[in-house]
């Protein structure tokens, strides 16, 4: 059963911080900050930021940085990292090009 | 928490999240609850982003257009985020005689009801758009169509009603609606209880369960579709693109990747009905239908294919309305898989419809009692 998740409860104010410039997802280069700017927009969940930022979009789809925003997310959120579910792995499971994948019946 | 609110909207799409963004605006207080964990988890993030009128039953042209002209040119400001909005056209391709058919006959419904659509030959579809094949015979172009991004606007949306004061809650199913003295008064949950005066079921096909509850069903189905995306490719066109048998629609993103979708004609037809699982048939299927006109992405890289919900409808456009036999009941769906383009003017007319303003254009063609057999 999905856990109920109240989108006006208190997080607390924006705070800059001094590392918001560093880069989490290299594929689409979305920084931390970014990230934690999009928590207090109102996306909670891993797959809202994913949509809102297309942080792990790229080719690596997530590989790298899905950790590091997962924790980014928790910290700002103040959500247990483990209640986070994953974005949703989707194929193909490397870049496929379309002729070669035009040819699967 | 509080439970109670002037609106109680039961579906966080874009439907819902824009009719929510509307109520908030003209100063109501509104609750929104999605059943899943996710705002926008339905079609709403799913869909290839087309922002049409060209195609569309003549029905739904009058809300279309009017979204068109004056809520999508300027959502960007209004929601103060990037929703993506290109209004560059939309080509629906051609490549045999009977195709031009069935393009002709749209465009004359089209232009019937005002719209600025036509057909043009070959040549004129290269001039617009020096990709495509050369087996490419006639289009018909509708230059005020074009494309968003279909995740950013319902969570632009989301994020400015929330920004209002609406309440979100998601991970909230809902699985019923009650009366009280003849009226629709609350929304049950698997958990919780809400109250309203109004309720709008905005919840795509899972809508029915909920409006059966108090005694109304909408004929409508459920159907899969597929959608594939690229790596970032240098920009090549700016066109919304379709095909006169529907085998695959999308854009380039400003991204640079390009977004298809499409079906393989088995939908519907699954062992299991149930998941959003991608299969092995369809998104080779849109890979041929797209390289049939796009020879040039033979090489594009696939990175990702997902698959989401269409909710058809009987008669192949939505219901939005009041419901009469349950004072306080207001229905949205059965969008049939064209509910993102339409999803802003919906949003704006159903707040008019529930404030009990006169929508800015007549609603009565998306009545929920119009349903009739066929003898």
């Amino acid at each position: 059963m999905n856990e109920v998740n109240d989108r006006s409860r208190d997080i607390g104010p924006f705070i800059p911080g001094p590392d918001d410039d560093m880069i989490i997802c290299r594929c689409e280069e979305i920084t931390r900050g970014e990230i934690r700017r999009a928590v207090h927009d109102g996306m909670f969940t891993i797959t809202e930021i994913r949509r809102y930022l297309r942080c792990g979009m790229g080719l690596c789809q997530g590989q790298t940085c899905a950790k590091l925003v997962k924790s980014i997310v928790a910290g700002e959120s103040g959500a247990a990292p483990g209640t986070l579910e994953p974005a949703t792995s989707r194929a193909p499971m490397r870049p496929v090009e379309m002729q070669i994948l035009a040819d699967e019946m | 928490m509080n439970r109670t609110a002037d609106v109680i909207i039961v579906g966080g799409g874009i439907i819902g999240n824009a009719t929510a963004y509307y109520l908030a605006k003209k100063g109501r207080k509104v609750i929104v609850l999605e059943g899943s964990d996710n705002i926008g988890n339905g079609g709403s993030s799913r869909n290839g982003g087309g922002v049409r009128q060209s195609g569309r039953d003549p029905r739904e042209l009058p809300m279309v257009m009017w979204g068109i002209q004056n809520l999508w040119p300027h959502l960007n400001e209004e929601l103060d985020a990037d929703v993506e909005y290109t209004q560059k056209g939309n080509l629906r391709l051609g490549k045999t005689p009977a195709h031009l058919k069935i393009l002709q006959g749209l465009t004359d419904r089209a232009t019937a009801c005002g719209l600025d659509v036509k057909m043009i030959d070959a040549q004129e579809v290269k001039q617009i758009n020096p990709y495509l094949s050369d087996e490419v015979i006639g289009a018909s172009w509708c230059p005020t169509d074009g494309h968003a991004n279909p995740m950013k606007t319902t969570l632009a949306y989301y994020r400015k009603a929330r920004q209002l004061g609406a309440c979100f809650i998601t991970g909230e199913k809902v699985v019923g609606l009650q009366k009280n003295g003849g009226k629709l008064r609350r929304v049950i949950t698997e958990q919780n209880t809400y109250e309203a005066e109004k309720v709008l079921v905005a919840a795509g096909y899972e809508s029915r369960f909920i409006t059966k509850t108090v005694g109304i069903d909408i004929p409508m189905i459920k159907q899969k579709m597929q959608c594939l995306v690229t790596e970032a490719e240098p920009k090549m066109f700016d066109q919304m693109l379709g095909t006169a048998e529907a085998d695959f629609y999308g854009h380039q993103s400003h991204h640079g990747s390009f977004v298809f979708g499409g079906s393989s004609g088995q939908e519907g037809y699954e062992l299991s009905k149930d998941g959003l699982i991608s299969n092995s048939i369809n998104v080779p299927c849109i890979c041929r239908g797209i390289l049939k006109y796009f020879p040039d992405l033979s090489k594009a890289k696939i990175v990702r294919s997902w698959t989401g919900w269409i909710d058809p409808c009987v008669d192949g456009i939505p219901v939005m309305s009041r419901v009469e036999e349950v004072p306080g009941l207001y229905l949205a769906a059965g969008f049939t898989g064209h509910g993102f383009g339409i999803g802003p003017a919906a949003g704006y007319h159903l707040a008019q419809l529930i404030c009990d303003e006169t929508p800015v254009t007549d609603m009565q063609a998306y009545r929920y009692d119009r349903f009739k057999a066929k003898i």
